[in-house]
């Protein structure tokens, strides 16, 4: 130990000292270069990173606009939802957590894990969506994990609940996820990737109107994801709502007049365009859609033969059959031809060489009987006195061929040929005998639906022709609907002078079709006391020839344009029925819809009037008179009161004016005024969603109180 | 020797600077904890303090070269811990670095640390500073290497890590050659190049984490997630700092354990450039406080003793500073005097004491 002490008197040499100074000196100014690249040089993009860190912004969804019909009654509603994303950037172990999270919110975890493999060339920090419209349960477990799972993401939304069975659904359209080649469309600059939006019918047409406009804020969050607070919230405007000129009263009276046959029915007042119902079968229900819709039920759909998502009444592009003698009647009329023109029938007759059938031997005619008995040899030789280029010309005035510029997406226009068209299309001239088949609805001539329908009923409103139309151009802006007239452009609403010679024999002669008498096509839909006329047509399908073996491809397709009265008609119904047959079946299906109109109709306080010969109800007498008993109805609809039974109605008279009248007389099932209580017998197809009824179930309530715990 | 010595020979000025620092740190835990569960730290931070005030007065009674003369005896007391550490060790985290002795735990790795320095400084004394013979520098390396080996093993490479420069100090000090030095350089470079490249002695989660500061953003959620908070803590702090209980970082908790090994980065986002620049230059003036101190020791031993102090100060602050600011790896070594935690309060506090000690004695003899 005695020597270890030897060194003690020693010193340090200073000049090490000084270097170890020096040395520390120079490493303290490295920290403090650091320390200023950071905070001096580098701080203001530093301070967006740590804004970045704590501050999520979080969209907030505005709700679309509601849809109502035109008695204000609700159609397409929205209910609360909440969606359940994940974001791959907060996880940290997202593999080993896909089993809970597959089991929390009862998803099948391979196809949890395809959904994730698909995102897997996208950035980390974009939400993916595994699952929508979450139960109370699958909230309270998310929130339950929020240490364990902080991938995960809620979102609330307004999602849209439509009215099931597919009511109405080629009207109301669907909402959707926007796609790429909308993205790229400059009148879709508003929306983002993932956002929704309206991708058929009204929903489409409209969409700039219901869409509203989202909000956001900026929520506050620490490093597990847990908010802590709340700022710069804009609150979301939401959508206008739209009210149609839809009736749900006679939608629903062609939605099941029609059934479950292939076609479609559209009724409509001609005096304005205004649409009541408008129906396409099959149809679909579009809160499958409201959800994601999975790929099985989108390939179901598209590939279906029946073509569910196509709106037969306005996309359906087929020969009108004997419907387009009312055109053809026209071109005669107004040419002067038709009124001096007699034809024989013997069940056909020969033109250009060829001997062309006929249903009947019809016997001698004009055109008073050829309409009502729908006698082709009759329309042959007017249509080989006329020609096809004056056909078209006064079909065209008509306007087939011609888009009608209906507020839905994706109108057909139909073919209207003449000698010019068929140059254009085929390079081909036109042969004379060609003519004939076109002077029946044959050939080349393919309307729609709602085309057939604007024309004939603007026939029967004297050429006053109308814009079939959904919306009323006062429930949208002026400058919204004038890009709406340009984005579905179509003829429009126009005057056709007519002789009334002209009007007279033709809508006499529709009167007839639905009159009893021999070969009156539509006999069996005679209305008593109701002036109901109409034109059936039976459309031979191409290689179909004069088959009519119910039910198969080749069957003829049934139309039926109807109207009542027969002169200014207050409602027009065409229906197709594809490969239905007999034009005579669909007269039967229209007189349903006109039924239901009429009857609607007579229970309206202004269709009453004070019974001449007695005095004047007024001021609080007014009130009272329906109850008195010294009001009648003054309705133009029936013509022939008197006829059958006494009190000359169809029915029971409905006293007051209470439309929903629980009146166990009525032929209609009553609406109830329930949310979403419209129900009909044959369920939608070929999709349903069980969606609505169970959110429905869980109540509004509980899913609120739920998502207040889970935050 | 026996005399009782004053405290007036006590070195109040290096006193205060600490205590200065123990005051900014016990604010700056409070702030960083007030909205997590370690609520209330500063208060235990606090204790830990006084203990460590308690225990420099008393251990600068204690004349040093008694502390010299235990040298060995402590160091076999330690090596025994440290294989106690193995046997008994609590495992906390994956590894096993506590003991636990009654209601205490500790953590021997930190008293290693301190009698390394008086070992370190007793065997250089004796060899008398002049010129170090291979074997000299071998038995050196021997010493330190074993509890360093023992410590990496728990496994705790940034405690193990800051034993050397102790060695490196003692042998700087002690006289070795620039040709032995640059000889000995070269055969370290190639073990850890060796040790690291053969993937057996560095655990991959250790390499990932002591190369992640090279490129945080690589993987910002994994091993870079911590350097890439402590950086946008920094960094958002600017010049003046968010104010005190203001900083987002530090109260949304994306700053980890902002009260201990991330409190200089906590500090600088809530003080910014200029409280941060402040703290480095106090750190600064208390090294040099203490080299003055090496200088006017009144023998070679106290010298080597106060050295080591300011060579694992100086580690220790170099590398937790570096760290929060993206010079260096991810250690989990404390910063002295700021983080919290009992044994590195402790262990500061010591050290201090033993250059208390010796500045007591600079008359002496």
């Amino acid at each position: 130990m005695t020597t270890e002490r030897v060194n003690r008197e020693e010193k340090l040499p200073t000049l090490k000292l000084t270097l170890m100074q020096y040395g520390i000196l120079l490493l303290m100014l490295v920290l403090v270069a650091g320390l200023w690249r950071l905070q001096v040089l580098g701080a203001d993009s530093w301070k967006v990173l740590a804004e970045q860190n704590r501050i999520r912004k979080v969209p907030i969804l505005a709700p679309r606009g509601k849809l109502f019909d035109r008695e204000g009654r609700l159609l397409v509603d929205n209910y609360p939802s909440v969606s359940c994303f994940l974001v791959r950037e907060q996880g940290k172990s997202i593999d080993t957590d896909l089993p809970l999270i597959a089991r929390g919110l009862d998803l099948d975890l391979d196809q949890l894990r395809a959904t994730l493999r698909r995102y897997r060339g996208s950035a980390a920090y974009q939400p993916i969506p595994i699952k929508q419209d979450i139960t109370p349960d699958e909230q309270a477990f998310i929130a339950a994990h929020r240490n364990e799972l902080p991938e995960l993401e809620t979102i609330d939304e307004e999602r849209r609940l439509y009215p099931p069975d597919g009511f109405a659904s080629h009207v109301i359209g669907y909402v959707g996820e926007v796609s790429e080649e909308m993205l790229d469309d400059p009148r879709y600059a508003y929306y983002e990737p993932g956002d929704v939006v309206g991708r058929a019918g009204i929903e489409q047409s409209y969409d700039e109107i219901l869409r509203g406009q989202d909000g956001s804020m900026d929520v506050i969050v620490d490093s597990h994801g847990r908010e802590v607070g709340r700022e710069g919230i804009q609150p979301a405007v939401s959508g206008h709502d739209l009210k149609l000129t839809m009736d749900i009263d006679i939608q629903r009276a062609a939605e099941e007049a029609l059934g479950t046959a292939n076609g479609a029915i559209v009724a409509m007042d001609p005096r304005t365009g205004e649409v009541l119902a408008l129906v396409s079968h099959p149809n679909f229900d579009p809160n499958a859609f409201a959800v994601r819709i999975g790929r099985a039920e989108w390939s179901s759909l598209i590939t279906d033969s029946n073509h569910p998502l196509m709106n037969k009444a306005i996309q359906d592009q087929l020969a009108p059959g004997s419907t387009f003698k009312v055109i053809m009647s026209v071109a005669g009329l107004q040419q002067g031809i038709a009124q001096n023109l007699k034809v024989n029938c013997a069940g056909g007759g020969n033109f250009y060489g060829h001997f062309f059938h006929c249903d009947h031997h019809h016997g001698l005619l004009s055109i008073h009987e050829a309409i009502p008995e729908s006698c082709d040899t009759y329309f042959y030789q007017l249509a080989s006195m006329l020609g096809i280029d004056t056909i078209a010309k006064y079909a065209h005035e008509l306007g087939i061929g011609v888009k009608t510029g209906i507020d839905l997406p994706n109108e057909m226009a139909g073919v209207m040929p003449s000698t010019e068209w068929k140059m254009k299309t085929y390079h081909e001239k036109w042969y004379a005998g060609e003519v004939i088949s076109v002077g029946i609805g044959q050939g080349a001539v393919a309307v729609t639906p709602i085309q057939l329908l604007r024309a004939l009923s603007g026939v029967a409103s004297d050429g006053h022709m109308v814009r079939p139309h959904l919306v009323d151009a006062d429930q949208v802006p002026a400058d919204f609907e004038k890009a709406l007239l340009d984005t579905y452009p179509g003829s429009g609403t126009t005057e056709v002078p007519l002789n009334p010679d002209t009007w007279m024999t033709i809508t006499d002669g529709m009167a007839g079709t639905t009159q009893p008498g021999l070969y009156h096509t539509a006999e069996g839909a005679h209305l008593e006391g109701i002036d109901f006329a109409g034109k059936t047509g039976t459309a031979q399908v191409v290689g179909g020839g004069d088959t009519h073996n119910r039910g198969g491809a080749k069957t003829p397709n049934a139309w039926f344009v109807g109207m009542a009265p027969r002169r200014n008609p207050e409602i027009a119904v065409v229906v197709l029925q594809e490969h239905g047959d007999w034009g005579s079946g669909s007269a039967k299906l229209a007189a349903q819809v006109i039924t239901a109109y009429v009857n609607k109709q007579r229970r309206e306080e202004h269709n009453l009037a004070t019974v001449p010969g007695k005095p004047a109800a007024t001021g609080q007498q007014a009130a009272n008179a329906s109850a008195s008993g010294s009001r009648m109805e003054m309705a133009a609809v029936w013509s022939r009161p008197g006829s059958s039974e006494p009190g000359g109605r169809v029915g029971r008279r409905y006293a007051g004016t209470n439309r929903h009248a629980t009146d166990a007389d009525t032929a209609l099932p009553q609406l109830a005024t329930g949310r979403f209580e419209i129900a009909l017998n044959h369920p939608a197809d070929p999709i349903r969603s069980v969606l609505p009824a169970k959110v429905l179930r869980q109540g509004q309530s509980a899913a609120a109180a739920t998502r207040a715990e889970a935050r | 020797m026996q005399k009782a010595l004053g405290y007036r020979d006590f070195d109040w000025l290096l006193l205060g600077m600490v205590m200065l620092l123990c005051i900014l740190s016990v604010f700056e835990i409070y702030s960083a904890t007030m909205h997590t569960k370690y609520v209330g730290f500063h208060i235990k931070q606090m204790y830990w303090i006084g203990g460590g005030l308690v225990l420099m007065f008393l251990l600068a009674r204690v004349d040093y070269h008694r502390l010299l003369d235990f040298a060995y005896w402590a160091y076999g007391v330690c090596l025994l811990s440290l294989v106690a550490v193995r046997l008994v060790g609590t495992r906390v985290m994956g590894a096993r670095r506590w003991v636990r002795i009654g209601p205490v735990h500790f953590q021997p790795s930190e008293w290693v640390k301190l009698v390394l320095i008086v070992l370190m400084a007793h065997y250089f004394a004796n060899l008398g500073c002049r010129r170090l013979t291979w074997p000299d520098i071998f038995k050196a390396i021997a010493l330190v290497g074993l509890p360093m080996l023992l410590v990496v093993a728990q496994p705790d490479l940034g405690t193990a890590l800051t034993y050397s420069p102790i060695l490196l100090i003692g042998l700087f000090l002690g006289g070795i050659h620039w040709r032995q030095a640059l000889l000995l350089g070269t055969v370290a470079l190639v073990v850890v190049v060796g040790a690291w490249s053969s993937g057996k002695v560095v655990k991959p989660y250790q390499k990932a984490r002591l190369t992640s500061f090279l490129n945080p953003d690589a993987d910002p959620r994994g091993t870079g997630y911590h350097l890439r908070q402590s950086l946008i803590a920094v960094g958002s702090g600017g010049i003046w700092g968010q104010g005190a209980e203001k900083g987002t970082q530090t109260q949304g908790d994306f700053l980890p354990i902002p009260h201990a090994d991330f409190i200089f980065a906590a500090f600088s986002e809530e003080h910014g450039f200029v409280g941060a620049f402040l703290v480095l230059l106090l750190y600064f003036a208390i090294l040099m406080r203490l080299i003055q101190n090496a200088q006017t020791a009144a023998d070679i031993s106290g010298s080597l003793l106060v050295m080591g102090v300011v060579a694992v100060l100086t580690f220790q602050i170099m590398v937790n500073i570096g760290m929060v600011i993206g010079f260096m790896p991810v250690t989990g070594i404390p910063l002295p005097l700021m983080s919290y935690g009992g044994s590195s309060v402790l262990f500061t506090f010591l050290a201090l004491g033993v250059v208390m000690n010796v500045r007591m004695r600079r008359f002496v003899n």
